[in-house]
This record gives structure tokens, C-alpha cells and sequence, in this order.
């Protein structure tokens, strides 16, 4: 096959370099479109859906009533090698950051799991942050969880910044990821 | 959307996975092509694996300079195979730095080596779209066409496909053999004129642009500059094209049998 010779190429270019630039125009965002930040979605970017989850002493807790915080919802179970590896680093950053606005919700996902086992870990590693039970699944299929852990770091807007599937999480990566959210706290 | 592949205890994480697959793809068809085009293949293969390693190092250096106290609290978290712990723009600068430096000290023409390393490029992209599928990442705009799909809470473009048959058709483009006087670089830098004329277009669909001023889309600008340095350039490479056929018809004229 022939390249293009210079004339009708120059043509050519300038021709998809002007093309370029008048679609760069015609395509701009508009103002009025819906922005990710008011869908909820689990995902980067998007609003974090709404739950209301019991703890394991029986209290009720909302994800909504947390904003003006740093929040990582982490969706473990007691039988998942990863989860059980990182919860001790999360309890430490947990300690170390909560003076600074930082609160971990600890969701087990108790449909697949059991409640005596998950109790049992959290008494072992002396967690001393909230615990939700997850008893129907509502939150793990509410953030389409397919694989244990996931860990969802949620600005003080509410606002999904990282999302992280599998563990275990390195322990830097939790301590720059938290240090990121608690910059946005006002 | 299927980011992780659950078989058994074994979890895999497919956006990774693709592209993985897709290095060793473009390095194989690499190592293939060396060969024809003058060049050694296993130069070509340490050149790749010099760009690998030198853009692992860059991206976990860049990351440990943007949270140094992360890695002060915890300097064991260096050697993470965390994906997470690495920034891209400085693994990009330390990539294209290593390779370089291993292209110079391996005296390796620089357009010609190019050449042999775009299909490995655009299989490349083909890996990173099918990453994008395997992730819901780089996901479209709200649409209400009857292609849309459901993704992240709205019926959406599916950009991710998009970007696949793009791919996919630059790496056919790019395998047409032009004439064999077509100038080094050619289709190196047609690689990058399609790939920046594909963003400048495709960006269009995204949901997840980034915005500047009366909401034009930062990344086709990017594209746009791209593309235009891409022609630039596959301007320039082309008017020798005439010149070499001219002398070269010049040559044959004098090698003619005068009668």
C-alpha cells in the first residue's frame, strides 16, 4: 500500500487538525449534565450508596450521618485469609487517625459467614472500631462486592475516591490513602 | 464487568491479567519481527524488559516522593507488589528514560527500533481496553441509545468497547505493509496519529472526563497536540520519500545502457 504523498496529505492533516479542534468544541461537557457525584455508585468518583447496617452491639449506624469525615467502608468475613491480614493494620491507622476525623466501618458480610466466628476475630485482634453485621448481603450486593475484602475509601463529601479489591492492603497504601482523605476535611 | 475471577480460593484480578497477557503478546510478536528488520531480537526483548523494570522503579519511586511518610511509617511497603503504590506519570519519565539510555549504550537505530516496537504498542492498547471492560473503568457518558449499557447507576456508552474495536483496527492499520521505501518511523508515528485522532474522537463518549475551561475535555486537548506533532512529523519523514525516489530514479538512469 502507497503512503499518502505530501500534497494530499498536508491536505489531508490539516484537514483532521481542523476536524479536531471544531469537534473538541462541539463535544464539551455541557453544564447542565448530571454530574457522577450525585449518582451513588460504588465505584471512583461516584456517591457512596446509603446504608444502615447494626453493629455487633446492636447499634445502628448510617453511612450519611458520617459526612465531614474520612471514612474506608471495609467489607470483610472471618474465613478470608486477606481480611484477617489487614484488619491489624487498619486497626492501627484506625487509632492513629481518629483524633484527625478518620472512622473505619468494618461491614462483615455475615450472609457468608458466621456471626460466633466473626465476634471471636474481632475480640482476638481487639478491634476497637465499629463492626456492622451484614446479615442479608444488602451491602455487599449494594457495592457489588465479588471478591473479599473491599475496601472503599469515602471523602468527607461523600464521594467514593478509591475503591480497593482484594487485600491484603499494603500498609502504606492505607496510611497515603487515608492521608489523602483527611486533607478534604474542613 | 468481571474485575476479579473467583476460581476457588484462587481470586485473579482480569483488568491486570489483561494486560500482563498483552506484554507478553507484544513482546512475542516483537521477538518475531526483529529479525526482519535488522535488529536482534533478544536486544529487543531486554529493551522491553529494560522499559518494564526501569517504569516499575520510577512509578514506586514517584509514589514514595509524593507520601514519604506513608514509607517512613512503614519502609517494608517499598517492596509491596501493590499496584496501588505506584504514580505513572514518573514511571512513564523513568520508562522512556531507561529505555533510552539501553537503546543508546545497545547502538540501537532509534526510528527503525520504533518501528519494531509499535505492534507491541498497540497490542499493548488492546490490553489496557480489555482492562477497562474486565474493571467498568473509562466508562461513557449517559446515553439513550439502544447500545447503551447499564453501568455505575445509568444507561451508559460503552466507551470500553469502543476503545477495543479502535484498538483493534490501529493494530491492523498499522500492519499494512506500506511500500519498502516508506521512511523509518512511519509507522511509528501513524501509530501515534491514530491513537491521538482515537482519544480526540472517542473522549467525546467518556463520563469520566477531566474539565477545564467551558467544559472542554483536557485529555482531546492532549490528543489533539499529539496528533498534530504526529503529522508534523509524518510530514516531514515523507518529503525524503520523494527526494530518495527521485535519486534513486536518478541512480537508474545512469545505470541505463546508453544507446
Amino acid at each position: 500500500m502507497k503512503f499518502p504523498q505530501p500534497f494530499g496529505a498536508r491536505l489531508l492533516y490539516g484537514l483532521i487538525l481542523v476536524l479536531g479542534i471544531i469537534w473538541i468544541k462541539v463535544s464539551a461537557v455541557p453544564a447542565n449534565t448530571l454530574k457522577n457525584e450525585s449518582i451513588p455508585s460504588p465505584q471512583t468518583g461516584f456517591s457512596a450508596p446509603d446504608f444502615t447496617l447494626k453493629t455487633l452491639e446492636g447499634k445502628s449506624i448510617t453511612l450519611s450521618d458520617l459526612r465531614g469525615k474520612a471514612v474506608l467502608v471495609n467489607i470483610w468475613a472471618s474465613w478470608c485469609p486477606p481480611c484477617r491480614a489487614e484488619m491489624p493494620d487498619i486497626q492501627k491507622a484506625y487509632q492513629t487517625y481518629q483524633s484527625k476525623g478518620f472512622i473505619v466501618l468494618a461491614v462483615d458480610s455475615t450472609f457468608q459467614d458466621k456471626l460466633p466466628d466473626a465476634a471471636a476475630f474481632v475480640e482476638e485482634l481487639q478491634l476497637s472500631f465499629p463492626i456492622l453485621v451484614d446479615d442479608r448481603g444488602l451491602v455487599t450486593k449494594l457495592y457489588r462486592v465479588q471478591s473479599l475484602p473491599s475496601s472503599f475509601f469515602i471523602g468527607p463529601d461523600g464521594i467514593i475516591k478509591e475503591v480497593v479489591i482484594g487485600g491484603p492492603m499494603a500498609d502504606a497504601l492505607l496510611i497515603s490513602r487515608i492521608e489523602n482523605l483527611i486533607k478534604d476535611i474542613p | 464487568m468481571l474485575p476479579i475471577l473467583q476460581i476457588g480460593p484462587l481470586a485473579l484480578p482480569l483488568p491486570a491479567l489483561s494486560i500482563i497477557l498483552a506484554f507478553w503478546v507484544g513482546l512475542s510478536i516483537t521477538e518475531k519481527l526483529s529479525p526482519s528488520r535488522g535488529l536482534s531480537a533478544e536486544t529487543m526483548y531486554n529493551l522491553a524488559f529494560t522499559g518494564l523494570l526501569t517504569g516499575l522503579l520510577g512509578a514506586r519511586l514517584g509514589y514514595v516522593f509524593l507520601y514519604p511518610k506513608a514509607f517512613i511509617q512503614s519502609p517494608l511497603s517499598f517492596f509491596s507488589l501493590n499496584p496501588g503504590l505506584l504514580d505513572t506519570s514518573t514511571g512513564v519519565v523513568f520508562m522512556l528514560l531507561g529505555v533510552l539510555i539501553f537503546g543508546q549504550l545497545a547502538k540501537l537505530p532509534l526510528l527503525k527500533t520504533l518501528d519494531t516496537l509499535t505492534p507491541f504498542l498497540a497490542i499493548l492498547s488492546i490490553g489496557l481496553a480489555i482492562s477497562h471492560i474486565a474493571s467498568g473503568e473509562a466508562f461513557g457518558s449517559i446515553t439513550s441509545l439502544p447500545w447503551g449499557i447499564d453501568l455505575w447507576g445509568a444507561r451508559r456508552h460503552p466507551t470500553q468497547i469502543y476503545e477495543l474495536f479502535s484498538s483493534i483496527l490501529i493494530l491492523v492499520v498499522i500492519s499494512i505493509k506500506f511500500e519498502e521505501k516508506s521512511n523509518h518511523g512511519t509507522q511509528f508515528f501513524l501509530f501515534w496519529a491514530l491513537m491521538a485522532a482515537d482519544r480526540l474522537f472517542f473522549e467525546a463518549f467518556r463520563g469520566d472526563s477531566l474539565t477545564i475551561a467551558g467544559g472542554l475535555r483536557s485529555v482531546q486537548i492532549i490528543a489533539w497536540i499529539v496528533l498534530f506533532l504526529a503529522l508534523f512529523i509524518l510530514d516531514k519523514i515523507q518529503p525524503k520519500l520523494k527526494k530518495n525516489k527521485r535519486e534513486q530514479d536518478g541512480q537508474n538512469s545512469d545505470q541505463r545502457p546508453k544507446s
